[in-house]
This record gives C-alpha cells, structure tokens and sequence, in this order.
C-alpha cells in the first residue's frame, strides 16, 4: 500500500512537470498583454508600457522565464499578479472560501438529490418515477448554467423580486442576519449549479445501480430473505458506488478552482471569476497559479480516488 | 494684518462656506473702505459653481455631514489596485479617487476646480510664471490625511518623486517626467519648475493623474519596492471617504471620513464599489430592480438601455463625451514586406494615397445612420477628428454623406468597375481589408461601411481582433492596431486630458509607428506633412491659450482635408443611475467619482 502510493506519488511529479510546461508555453504564446488601456492614452507614452513590460519580464526568452517561474514556485511564490501587484497566492486565499462556499453547497445538493432519485429510479426502472426522473435528468443535463442562470434571475429577481442577483461579499449583517443574507444571494447560484451536477450524477448513479442489480450476488442476497432495504444498501449501492466516486472525485477540484461562467452571471467573487478576468486582462502569473492548483488537485483527486476503491471494494488489491 | 489677494480669496471662501465668522468679515472689510452692496456680491460670486442640471425645486441640498445611509456603486469591471500611479485601468482610478485626491480637478466643462489646493495658479493670482517654467500652488492648509497626519508640501514633492522614478513602474511616469524640480516654499506652498516652457501646466497634480500620495507611508516604498506597499491596498488618503476593507477584482468598501477638508460633506455614511459582471446586467440592477444607485460606462446597445430604463427606477445620464470613434487609412502598403515589417514607410499604399479615394471613402461613410441606430444618446456624428473640449473644436469642417458622388470620384479617378463590380485600374483592385477589435457595435459599424462601399465598388474584408490582443504592445504580434497590417482600421481615442497636445501627436512625422520603435511610434496611418509637423512645435510652446487654439484647430482641418481619418461616432460618457440620485456632475475630463464628495441622495 505504502509503496504503491509512494510510486503514484513519483509519478506524478513528471506529469505535474510537464503539465507546467504545457501551460507555461500556451499561455506564453498567447498574444496581448495587460496594457492595452495604457496604449489608447496619449498622455502615456509608450515607453512606459514597454519599461512595465521589462519590469515584468515579459520580453525575455520563454525558457528564461519558465525557469524563473518554477524556482519560484519550488520556493512557494507563486508570483506577482500584473493588474493588483500583489502576490497570487493573497488573491486566491480571499477569494477561496467564497468558492468553496458556493460550490460546496451545489455538489452537497447536487449528493442530496442524486443519491436518493438515482436509487430509486433504478429500483424500478420505467416506473413513472423513473420515465419523470430520467426526463427531468435529461434536460437539466442539456440545459446549460448560463441560461438556467439567467433564467432565474428573470423570474427570481426581476419578476419577483425575491433574491438578489448580485453576490456581495461584504454582508454587514450578524448572526442569524448574516446566515439568511448568504442563503438568499447564495441560492440562485447553488441550485443552478447543484441542479446542474445532479442532472447528470443522478445518470450515473442509475445506470450503475441498474447493472448492480442484475449480478448474481444480489440475486443471492434476495434469496437468502435479506429485505428489500438491506439488498440495496449493503450490497447494490456499496458496489455501484466504484463509478460514482470515480466522477465525484475529479469532480472535487473544480470546487477549488470555482465555476466560471455561474459566478460570471452571479458576480460570485470566487476564483473561477478571478480566473475569467485574469485571462482578459492577460494576467499571466494568476492564470498559471488558478490552472496548475487546478491540475495538481486532479492529479491528488485521481489518487484519492483509487484508494476509495480498495475501501469500497476489498477485492481490489495495492501491489 | 496684511492681506493679499490668495488670502482673501480664502477669507471669502470660508465665509460663503460657513467656516469663518461673516460678521467680522463684513467688520474688517468696511473697515477698509468697502461697501456693504460690493461685499455680498463678492461674497455671491464666489458660491460655488451649479451643477450643470438644474436641480427640481422640490430637491434637497443636505446641509450637514453624513446621514445619507449607503451608496450603492456598480462597476462591470471590478478594481483590482487602490494606487492610481500603478494602476493600469479605469475602474482603479476611480477606486482610487474615492480615497485620494488630487491638487486640482476638472469640471464637465474643462474648467480647473481646485480641491487639495486653496486655489488654482494662474497669471493673475502669480501662481503662473510668465515663461511658462513654473507653477505656483498654495495648499489648503486644514487638510489632514485619514490617519490624522497634516497633508502638507512634502506629500505633493513625494508624490512627484514616486510617480517620475523609472523603477516605481508607475503609469503616471509621463505626467511628471516634465518637472525639473519642485521647491518647498512653506508647509503648504509648492513651486514646480518645469524643465521646458510648459503650456500643458495642468497635468501633474491634476486629475485622477494627480493623486497625492503620503509621504510618511509611502516613503519606504518608492522605486523597486512600489508594488510592495500594503497601502496599494488599504490606501490611506485625503478624500471624503475612508478604506474599510478592498478585495482586489471584487469588492471596496468606504466609510466617512468625518474629519474631511470640505464641511458638511460627504452626505453618505459608506460606500461600497461592486466589481465584475458584464455592462447588461449592471445596467438592469441600476435601472430595472434599484439593487443599485450607480453604474459607470454602460457600454449597452441603446435601444436595450431605454428598454430597462422604463423599469422607472433609474435612468440613463449622457455627459458629453471627448473621444472619437474613427477610420484610419493607412499610407503604408500593408501586404507587401520591406526589410522585416510590412506597412513600410518604403512602400506607399498602391491607392490609397489617392486624395480621390480617400475623400470617395469619407463621402460613403453613413455617419449618421451608425451614431442614431447603434449608439442612440450615447454618440453623435462628427465632422472632426478633435471634439473637445469646445474651445478646440473646429468650425470649419462639415460633412456629408453622398455615396453617388463617391462613386463619382471613383470614377473620375479613373477606377472602372470590372465583371465582378469591383473597381480596377492599371491590374489593381479596388480591394481593402478594415479591421477593428471584437465588440457588437463595431462588428455592425463594419457591416454599414461594407455595404455602402461594395455598393460604389469596392470589395471589403472584414476583420476583428480580441480587444486584449489588438491593443496590447506586444511587438511580436501583427494584428496590434499599431502595426496596422490592414488597409483600414477603427477605433476609438480621445485627448485623455483637457490638452489635446498628445494627441494630435498621433499625426507627426517623427511618431511613425515602425518596427525600428518596436511599434510604439503614434502616428498609426502613417501620414505625415511638413506643415502640419511645424503646426505642432508651434503648439507644444504656444502660452497664449487663443493662438494655441488656433493651431489645433488648423491642425484638426488638415486632418480632416486630407483624409487621414475619417471620424465617425463622437462618443459621450454613459451611465446608469438612480433616479434619486443628485450632484454627480460626470465629466469625460476625469474620474467618474471625482465630485463624490459631493453626491447625495434626493428625499
């Protein structure tokens, strides 16, 4: 067990290399800088851009500033943000546990609908329940959140007027205020994204639940008298869940790195804006820091992963 | 008790504005010989100026500080650095301006409205000299940073000193480059000398340019170690209202400052700026649900605009706006490589040096159907290139839309139409690609002027670069606007300050945008012509503010005869507000947010 993680562990630090590189040279290749602003005011002349370009090392050779950037990661500075000056890794903690929130609170919802519906759908498969839930399912699954999002912001906030859709991250309220306020403005943003994630766990975790079904052993434990309810727990779900945490599982680092078009729509500050606007201001060092947390936490996930089978599945065995 | 001329101006000042005893004024003038009716004018004329909108009679003007409850403001894009000399965009200047301030500011009209200064220096008052080499400001002395510290000359000299340091980095470099030295005359009285005779005085120190910065925080910060300072971030300033907490492409939130120099203002008791988004749906919260008291910059299709502004509880503010939206020709022959670059000044363009053809262009061009159906209130069509502030627009051009007699000069060019509709002459297309960046209104600005030249015979391609692309500085990339490797192009630029000298250099002989200056040349269609070269030396030494503005509206006629770009929307500053809102007197001169101190909220 212990070598096989120490194994994974080695590996991943080539694949993490070469990841960077990849990154590192698109982003280096993509044109633009952050000053376009500047170059349309006459009253700056030119050689400041091109002064602020040296100064961040923009016009060195790409290899230079490859080896830069990874000594100063392996010393942990991530860098300087070009727009806010000031380092990456202060922009991505502030904007973290607004992210986590949110995101958090989607997949939690999304667990909470999909579990249960799934199980159920497949328990009796075609049932009308069933045909309503795969339907259901379906749709929200092809809907995409930019336009559920904007959706609910024309009947929640414009015809209704009930929610607020525009996330503020400075609530001034306390106690119990304080927990209302972010449960109003959160709303919107969660169900959109939560029912998003469930429209397509909720597949999932049917199509595994009705393969379970057929396999011998259920037959057996329904032949040896357990009742319905102990079948389905004990032994169907157990076995159907090795698929699901597959999908959960790397689906986890993106509630770290944020939904980037939901808190567009939102203006949820969370890193996936951070990210947006990094991108359109051609802020390199935080776009670099947002997508190589991102990989690094993938490449963990995939490995956490693979230790839940064994746990959920003893026949899987570590060598 | 001696008394000059600044020092009355003062005593008066702080009369009308019920800072100093007006009985012992009146005393003290009468005493020397004044009479009563002479006295209440003086006194009349020196209240401070009206907003530009009458206000409804029924309105309420508060009267003391504070008690105004919350401003609700909504940028699209959200500030990200609270230092306006690193900043590289403007949403931080206005961030910025709610802390700081600076010397002096501008009014709607391009008038100069003192603010940390107790006046503004001019030939009259001595504060300017005669040779144009140095000003002269005298400081209000009652001002006080928001850590209680005085805010005296030293902070002003600081501030020069950190902005014109190469190593700070800072974008305000250029506004200060020109200052020689500065001498401390007292606490509270600077004397900038300038290295050249300078006419454009009004630059450093002024505007969302001129933010004084304080010394006693900043000191240890200059140079290299400028991005280090914690108080890009929780700014410590002069303005009507304090940092309370800033998230950096989120949110900044403000409290009163209760010790501010100006009495009974600010009206509110916090401010908050909303960042992020898109321009849509901060239009909607502005206009449509109230979420909101004030948008910046809506930069929205008009008819969506009025549509939200039917929702009654906001509206949409116009304030004349000093950019222009043009087309540039280029001179240079953008398809053909000389030495490494292509729109080589060795190779002319193969038609468009034609006077003909580019006055066929300039009379095809339906200005007024762009500005009425994409820009509705938000712009108007324009006959020059320079269109403010008035005192520098000139009256003698005009325009017309006539696509038959552009067809006409085509024509009497000697360009024949072949099979296909397209012009030709001596084995030359008449074929030219027009680009400009990604953005609706530009992509149906383009799809106009394509329509209407095919129409007289001239085939067009289309083409848009991402904005962040075709602006940047990237001397590597080709499809910048400045290497221009297209026949045609649009944008839009303004004057940025009140003095168009920096910007009609866009148009001289030595700022030729080349791959010797890495691009970073102005002069992007790469025309040039002696006298118009001689008309700008002139300019950049003229002190007689007539004369001066005789030359840059000779300079704008040229521009115009010759073709070089053809102006088509003049562009006014649009935004949301609420419909209760008062006193923001918006100038296109400066930040958004520079008379916040003096916004309040109607009953």
């Amino acid at each position: 067990m212990s070598r096989y993680l120490l194994r994974r562990l080695l590996i991943s630090v080539p694949v993490l290399l070469g990841i960077s590189i990849v990154l590192f040279s698109i982003l280096a290749l993509a044109p633009g800088d952050p000053f376009g602003e500047l170059a349309l005011n006459p009253n700056i002349p030119p050689e400041v851009r091109f002064n602020l370009r040296k100064q961040f090392g923009l016009d060195d050779p790409l290899v230079v500033r490859y080896v830069r950037w990874l000594a100063a990661m392996l010393h942990g500075d991530w860098g300087y943000s070009f727009v806010s000056r000031l380092p990456v890794q202060q922009l991505i903690l502030q904007r973290l546990p607004t992210t986590l929130f949110v995101l958090g609170s989607a997949y939690v919802l999304a667990l909470l609908i999909a579990l249960p519906v799934g199980i159920l759908s497949a328990m009796k498969p075609y049932s009308l329940f069933d045909q309503v839930a795969t339907t259901f399912a379906f749709v929200g699954y092809s809907l995409p959140t930019f336009f559920t999002g904007l959706l609910f912001i024309l009947v929640f906030s414009i015809y209704l007027g009930w929610l607020p859709f525009i996330y503020s991250s400075t609530i001034e309220a306390r106690g119990f205020a304080w927990v209302i306020e972010h449960l109003r403005q959160g709303a919107m943003p969660i169900t959109v994204l939560g029912l998003f994630e469930a429209a397509s766990l909720t597949r999932f975790v049917r199509s595994a639940m009705l393969e379970v079904s057929h396999q011998d052993y259920i037959t057996t434990a329904r032949a040896k008298g357990l009742t319905e309810y102990f079948t389905i727990l004990k032994h169907a779900l157990r076995n159907a869940l090795i698929p699901v945490v597959t999908v959960v599982a790397l689906q986890i680092p993106t509630i770290f790195t944020g939904a980037v078009i939901t808190e567009q729509i939102f203006r949820v500050p969370g890193i996936g804006s951070l990210l947006i606007a990094a991108i359109e201001s051609t802020d390199t060092p935080v776009v670099m820091a947002i997508t190589f947390v991102y990989a690094a936490l993938v490449i963990l996930f995939n490995l956490l992963a693979d230790l839940i089978y064994g746990l959920l599945d003893p026949r899987i065995t570590y060598g | 008790m001696s008394l000059d001329e600044a020092a009355l101006r003062e005593w008066v000042h702080r009369v009308v504005h019920g800072l100093a005893n007006r009985r012992a004024f009146l005393r003290y003038m009468m005493g020397l010989g004044l009479s009563g009716p002479f006295l209440s004018h003086l006194l009349a004329t020196s209240t401070p100026a009206r907003a530009q909108t009458p206000r409804p009679a029924a309105d309420f003007v508060p009267t003391k500080r504070g008690g105004g409850g919350k401003l609700r403001l909504l940028w699209w894009q959200a500030p990200t650095i609270l230092n306006t000399h690193l900043a590289a965009g403007g949403k931080d200047l206005d961030a910025s301006r709610v802390v700081y301030e600076p010397l002096a500011a501008f009014d709607p009209d391009a008038n100069f409205v003192p603010i940390l200064a107790a006046d503004i220096p001019s030939l009259d008052n001595g504060g300017l000299a005669q040779d144009g080499r140095s000003v002269t400001w005298r400081l209000k002395k009652d001002v006080v940073w928001h850590d209680g510290k005085p805010c005296t000359a030293d902070d002003v000299i600081f501030t020069w000193e950190f902005a014109a340091d190469p190593a700070t980095g800072a974008t305000t470099t250029g506004t200060y480059a020109d200052i020689d030295h500065i001498d401390k005359l007292d606490e509270h009285t600077v004397k900038v000398v300038f290295k050249e005779p300078t006419p454009f005085w009004y630059d450093a120190f002024f505007g969302h340019r001129g933010h004084i910065l304080p010394k006693h925080l900043f000191a240890q910060y200059k140079g290299q170690e400028a991005r280090n300072a914690p108080y890009n971030l929780k700014p410590v300033g002069t303005g009507p209202y304090k940092i309370v907490e800033f998230k950096p492409g989120d949110v900044a939130l403000y409290e009163i400052n209760t010790q501010y120099h100006v009495p009974n203002r600010p009206f509110f008791d916090a401010v908050e700026l909303k960042g992020g988004g898109d321009a849509t749906s901060a239009a909607r919260a502005v206009l449509q649900t109230g979420e909101f008291d004030f948008a910046w910059n809506m930069q929205v299709e008009h008819q969506v605009l009025s549509g939200l502004e039917r929702g009654g509880k906001g509206k949409v503010l116009i304030t004349p706006g000093a950019s222009i939206e043009h087309i540039q020709v280029n001179f240079t022959d953008p398809w053909t490589e000389v030495d490494g670059e292509r729109s080589s000044l060795k190779k002319p363009h193969p038609f468009q040096t034609d006077p003909l053809i580019r006055q066929a262009y300039a009379l095809a061009i339906d200005r007024r159907t762009v500005a009425e159906q994409l820009y509705g209130t938000g712009g108007q069509p324009s006959s020059n290139f320079l269109v403010a502030p008035p005192r520098f627009v000139s009256p003698n051009t005009t325009w017309e839309c006539d696509p038959k007699k552009a067809a006409a000069l085509l024509d009497q060019a000697g360009w024949k139409r072949g099979s296909d509709g397209v012009r030709a002459k001596d084995g030359q297309r008449l074929k030219l690609v027009y680009q400009t960046s990604v953005n609706p209104i530009r992509q149906k600005t383009q799809a106009i002027v394509k329509k209407v030249f095919e129409d007289i015979g001239i085939a067009v391609e289309l083409k848009a670069v991402n904005a962040g692309v075709y602006f940047s500085s990237d001397p590597g990339n080709p499809d910048t606007y400045s290497h221009f490797y297209t026949d045609m192009q649009m944008y839009n630029t303004g004057p940025g300050s009140p003095d168009p000298q920096a910007h009609m250099d866009r148009f001289t002989s030595w700022q030729i945008a080349q791959k010797a200056n890495n691009w970073s040349g102005r002069n992007i269609p790469r025309w040039s012509h002696p006298e118009y070269d001689r008309l700008w030396k002139q300019a950049a030494t003229e002190l007689d503010p007539v004369e001066r503005a005789a030359l840059y509206i000779a300079m704008n006629d040229m521009l115009i005869t010759h073709n070089v770009v053809v102006p088509v929307t003049w562009r006014h500053v649009v935004s949301a507000t609420s419909t209760k809102l008062r006193g923001m007197d918006v100038t296109a001169w400066d930040s958004n947010l520079w008379r916040l101190a003096y916004w309040y909220r109607a009953a």
